[in-house]
């Protein structure tokens, strides 16, 4: 009996000392900004790796949307716990470039031996996480872009089968609509990225001097004087027509809600909710996508990538540093781009990967038909100093302007002119503050 | 001769009293004094280097339109929550006081609000009035477009006046009815066997005796609309529509975290915290006069 008591105890302490040894996972923290579906799609992406291999654990913690990811990831460097890995969307790109707080994604690859492909990438893609010498400070990892979601339905109501191509033509289809019964044709809420940094894109207008910001900090905004502002004008004309619509949380709808209970028969929105719509339509909504249309006089260029890329943090462990790196050539694989890309819209950053889904025949599934044009889209010519990206200091709050202006003369209350006139003005102020805040510094 | 208590042990009562001394430096004195500093600097949003601007950020705040515009809001938004949960509260007071049927049941209910956390109650009324699918949105199906916070700067502030006393008079409430309890129920039999009516003896012994809890909650309403209002702004109507409800205490947070400007909103806390004691001082200066303490 005692003996077997001593069997028992010793095979326990063996059983459970490897266990525990296995348990000896080095952990890092990897911050993520993503929420709703597609945050849990990225949790589930989180665990793949974490079951793939068992010498790392990534802890993978949601921060509740984009600007807090940022604003937390700042507020945790300055108190010195900040995490290994974090998911930075497009307009934070700047501030993270000059912080001094991140490790360059071309240097880390090559001190952790990462074998990458940098050329492998979009160049759309590439381009706007690039320094201007052409080196990635940050690893794509959910790319999108803008396209156009259309009710075939109500397109149906008016004899069409096709998506319209040039805006002339989309206005003209809301206008049709409107008589042939569907009260709701377009349906937008005040987000900037769609009518105003992808619109500006495709038509390869700048939005900024100095290539969108690329040749400087002393950039200055020019977006009231191109052809996006008679886009807002006519945007407020179809408004007070009554054939689009606002539709944001507050109102009690958000777009793509709207769209999926076919209370309006196109919105804009990212590749990225491609999954979310199929998933979330009101059974029988027979919708599709499209490319953005482009004003009649105008030739369509590429539009610009959208999502979010990984950043490594400064002032991490080796240990936490190879785990990162585990995780970036786990992500990287084409097995891992087909999983993320049918779980949600969003599209292969890598041309391997996009050739890996087309022969899986990825894109002839018909829940998937569509999502192919986001990478037409943003490859539709090679990229300008129009369409390269978006590179101004303190985006984020110069969105933000922007949306209370457009806010302000959607309901009435300014003249769309000297709304987008005070918006460049506001938001000159914010890049001259940027400017003085980084002196003497250069963009890299 | 008044007799006053002496606590004759300094040590002692210097012992006891260190630890909230600690807190209030920690959590007050000590961040303040860093806003102090970071108004006078500005700095990247990652930290690291201050350089000193002087009064740059003040400047640029006070020659802003849309500060201004935050200013003036954050005023009419204090003038409209307080005269509202103040009189509301008064109100309930004085009727749940007068112990009418069910007087038990009105008491018990009116001080949940209070309890109920800012953004919960931010939540609920936006729901509740939400312009296209909650209940007050019924009145749109008589009069369209009546109600719509989301597209009208009035409906969106009327929004959150209304959160916000909707709270703060559960707050009053109590208040009120424990100042009404104490006033000595023999003053006010004796004016009801004088013939004096409910409004009467309401205006003449009730409110004159009320003046030092009315007082006390005037300070603490205006205070907490300019300060505390900052939970029910997020959650209703993140601080439009373009601008409408862009609320002082809101705009720090925005400058500040999604603007990533700390120094700016350092000096637009300063400057709110300025705003807050000189409303403090005038109405202990000369409001105060007037209330008579027995």
């Amino acid at each position: 009996m005692k003996n077997a008591i001593i069997a028992a105890v010793a095979a326990s302490a063996l059983l459970g000392s490897s266990g525990a040894e296995a348990q000896q996972r080095t952990k890092f923290e990897y911050w993520y900004g993503l929420t709703g579906q597609l945050g849990e799609i990225l949790e589930q992406h989180c665990k793949r790796f974490n079951n793939s291999q068992q010498k790392f654990e990534a802890v993978c913690i949601g921060q509740g949307g984009y600007d807090k990811a940022e604003q937390n990831t700042i507020a945790a460097y300055r108190s010195k716990q900040q995490p290994t890995v974090i998911q930075i969307y497009d307009a934070g790109t700047v501030n993270f470039m000059l912080s001094g707080a991140i490790y360059p994604a071309n240097q880390f690859a090559k001190d952790f031996s990462i074998d990458i492909d940098w050329t492998n990438y979009f160049p759309g893609i590439a381009n706007y996480y690039a320094t201007s010498k052409g080196e990635m400070w940050s690893f794509p990892y959910n790319s999108s872009t803008a396209l156009l979601y259309w009710n075939k339905d109500a397109w149906a109501k008016i004899g069409k089968t096709k998506a319209p191509e040039t805006i002339e033509e989309w206005f003209d289809d809301l206008r049709k609509m409107k008589t042939a019964g569907v009260e709701c044709g377009f349906g937008f809420d005040y987000d900037t990225w769609m009518p105003l940094e992808q619109f500006s894109a495709i038509h390869n207008l700048p939005i900024a001097t100095k290539a969108n910001g690329y040749g400087g900090l002393d950039a200055e905004l020019v977006f009231n004087k191109t052809k996006f502002a008679d886009y807002m004008k006519d945007w407020k004309k179809l408004l007070d027509e009554g054939v689009a619509r606002i539709q944001t949380a507050q109102v009690g709808k958000t777009i793509l809600q709207s769209f999926t209970d076919g209370t309006c028969a196109s919105v804009l929105s990212s590749v990225a909710n491609h999954g979310v719509v199929g998933s979330t339509a009101k059974p029988g909504l027979n919708w599709g996508v499209a490319m953005l249309p482009v004003y009649k006089d105008f030739k369509r260029h590429n539009s610009l990538v959208g999502g979010a890329s990984l950043w490594i943090m400064q002032g991490k462990s080796p240990q936490e540093y190879e785990g990162a790196a585990a995780l970036m050539k786990f992500l990287s694989t084409p097995e891992e781009a087909l999983w993320y890309s049918t779980a949600n819209g969003y599209i292969p950053v890598t041309k391997t990967g996009f050739d890996y889904m087309n022969k899986n025949g990825f894109y002839q599934d018909p829940k998937h038909a569509g999502r192919e044009l986001a990478i037409t889209s943003l490859t539709f010519t090679p990229p300008t100093e129009n369409s390269r990206g978006i590179r101004l200091g303190n985006f984020t709050q110069i969105r933000a302007e922007i949306r209370s202006e457009l806010e302000a003369a959607f309901t009435g209350k300014k003249d769309m002119q000297v709304a987008l006139d005070e918006a460049v003005a506001r938001s000159n102020q914010i890049l001259r503050r940027f400017e003085q805040t980084f002196k003497g510094k250069t963009l890299p | 001769m008044e007799k006053r208590a002496a606590f004759s042990d300094l040590r002692l009562a210097g012992a006891l009293i260190a630890p909230q001394l600690l807190l209030v430096f920690v959590f007050f004195y000590w961040p303040a004094a860093q806003a102090v500093y970071w108004a006078f600097t500005t700095q990247p949003p990652f930290g690291g280097s201050n350089e000193w601007v002087g009064f740059q950020n003040f400047e640029q705040i006070f020659t802003d339109r849309v500060y201004w515009n935050s200013v003036g809001i954050s005023f009419l938004f204090a003038g409209l929550s307080t005269a509202l949960s103040v009189g509301m509260a008064l109100l309930f007071a004085l009727f749940v006081d007068r112990r009418l049927t069910g007087y038990r049941v009105h008491r018990f209910i009116y001080f949940w609000p209070y309890a109920v956390a800012a953004p919960a109650v931010g939540l609920a009324f936006r729901f509740i009035f939400a312009p296209e699918a909650g209940f007050v949105s019924a009145v749109n199906q008589w009069v369209p477009g009546l109600w719509n916070p989301a597209l009208d700067g009035k409906d969106a502030l009327a929004l959150i006046v209304l959160a916000n006393s909707w709270k703060m008079m559960a707050y009053n409430f109590i208040f009120f009815l424990a100042a009404l309890q104490s006033i000595p129920r023999p003053l006010i039999e004796a004016a009801a066997m004088d013939g004096a009516g409910v409004l009467r003896r309401a205006r003449d012994i009730q409110f004159p005796l009320l003046a030092p809890t009315f007082f006390f909650l005037l300070v603490i309403n205006v205070t907490e609309s300019f300060v505390d209002s900052f939970g029910i702004v997020d959650i209703t109507t993140g601080g439009g529509p373009a601008r409408a409800t862009d609320l002082m205490v809101y705009k720090i947070y925005s400058d500040g975290f999604k603007g990533l400007d700390y120094s700016m909103a350092a000096a637009q806390s300063i400057v709110l915290m300025g705003v807050v004691i000189v409303l403090t001082f005038i109405q202990f200066r000369y409001v105060e006069r007037r209330v008579h303490y027995s």
